[in-house]
């Protein structure tokens, strides 16, 4: 029986996969004039002359200072999105093999040396954690590295305490951080026609408050990203 | 510059090697996260911070903190 339900299974996913392979076209038989890449292909880069200074240059097609973010959270916003959606699919496939009611301890004190060190350096890896994403449009980082490492202070927690448990507010945190970045792609729609168009001014490059809504965006993904993975970790830690 | 870098990529292939042929699964976790951490250092020469920072944080961080959790979880490597 088991055989016959995983074969059917398996036999959905390859007719899945069949039915998506279709609507893509041929190599080359691609229309470009109905693609959104038409509008980048076309646009000329050697008419605009003029210099783009740091701290100085004003209201930018894309204020942001890092280019990789300008490419990936406004040019590819919606590629993002489902990036943060693959993440999800991921946090609840491990919250689904291994749930549990309670916390499974190591069977040992953690030792003196590791307990006071994590008084020490865990305000500065969650700092460091905001520090990426906010700054995520000015600096290399984004939302992802700094969730990741504010997903590591939760890590160092578990290591540490044998008591410590993840409280289940962070599923809300994620789940309102999910929809915010929806909500604000929504409003693109509302105030520019596109989704996840942006719709602030951009202000001077190299400045915090600049670059639209890109930071806004990284700020909402680094809460997702350090909600999910520290699910992931809790998850990973509990059993019965 | 160069001497250094075919010494990194002959330490991460050395790593990916060890990884696959190693017996024991937690020696081969080891193995990953030292070929995650060397690579950091060829995306830092090849002038890409981001994906650095990303493949520090991941890479050589959280996975094989995941990874260990998942094998203390099933109950260690033994038959």
């Amino acid at each position: 029986m088991r055989k016959f339900l995983s074969m059917l299974l398996a036999l959905g996913v390859v007719f899945v996969l069949i039915e998506m392979i279709e609507p893509i076209p041929a190599y080359g038989k691609v229309d470009l004039s109905k693609r959104v890449s038409e509008k980048y292909v076309s646009k000329s880069v050697s008419g605009f002359r003029e210099e783009v200074a740091y701290k100085k240059s004003k209201n930018l097609e894309e204020g942001s200072a890092n280019v990789v973010t300008s490419i990936v959270v406004n040019y590819r916003g919606f590629d993002t999105l489902g990036e943060v959606t693959v993440l999800f699919i991921s946090a609840f496939g491990v919250g689904l093999i291994s749930s549990g009611l309670k916390r499974k301890g190591y069977g040992r004190k953690p030792n003196f040396i590791l307990r006071t060190a994590v008084g020490v350096v865990l305000p500065l890896i969650i700092l460091f954690g905001v520090y990426i994403f906010v700054h995520g449009h000015l600096t290399p980082g984004g939302g992802f590295p700094g969730g990741t490492i504010l997903s590591i202070g939760i890590l160092l927690l578990y290591l540490s305490n044998e008591e410590y448990e993840l409280s289940e507010k962070s599923k809300v945190l994620e789940g309102t951080s999910g929809s915010l970045f929806v909500i604000i792609g929504l409003l693109g729609i509302a105030f520019s026609g596109a989704f996840l168009a942006n719709f602030l001014p951009t202000g001077v490059i190299g400045n915090l408050f600049s670059a639209g809504i890109v930071p806004i965006i990284y700020i909402v993904i680094g809460f997702k990203v350090g909600a999910e993975l520290s699910t992931i970790v809790a998850d990973l830690h509990k059993e019965g | 510059m160069m001497v250094v870098t075919i010494l990194v990529g002959a330490l991460m292939i050395t790593a990916g090697i060890f990884a696959i042929e190693t017996k024991r699964l937690l020696d081969s976790f080891i193995a990953l996260s030292v070929l995650s951490l060397v690579s950091v250092f060829l995306f830092i020469m090849m002038k890409a911070p981001d994906v650095a920072i990303t493949e520090a944080a991941i890479g050589a961080g959280l996975t094989t903190a995941v990874l260990i959790l998942a094998l203390r979880k099933i109950g260690g490597d033994e038959e």
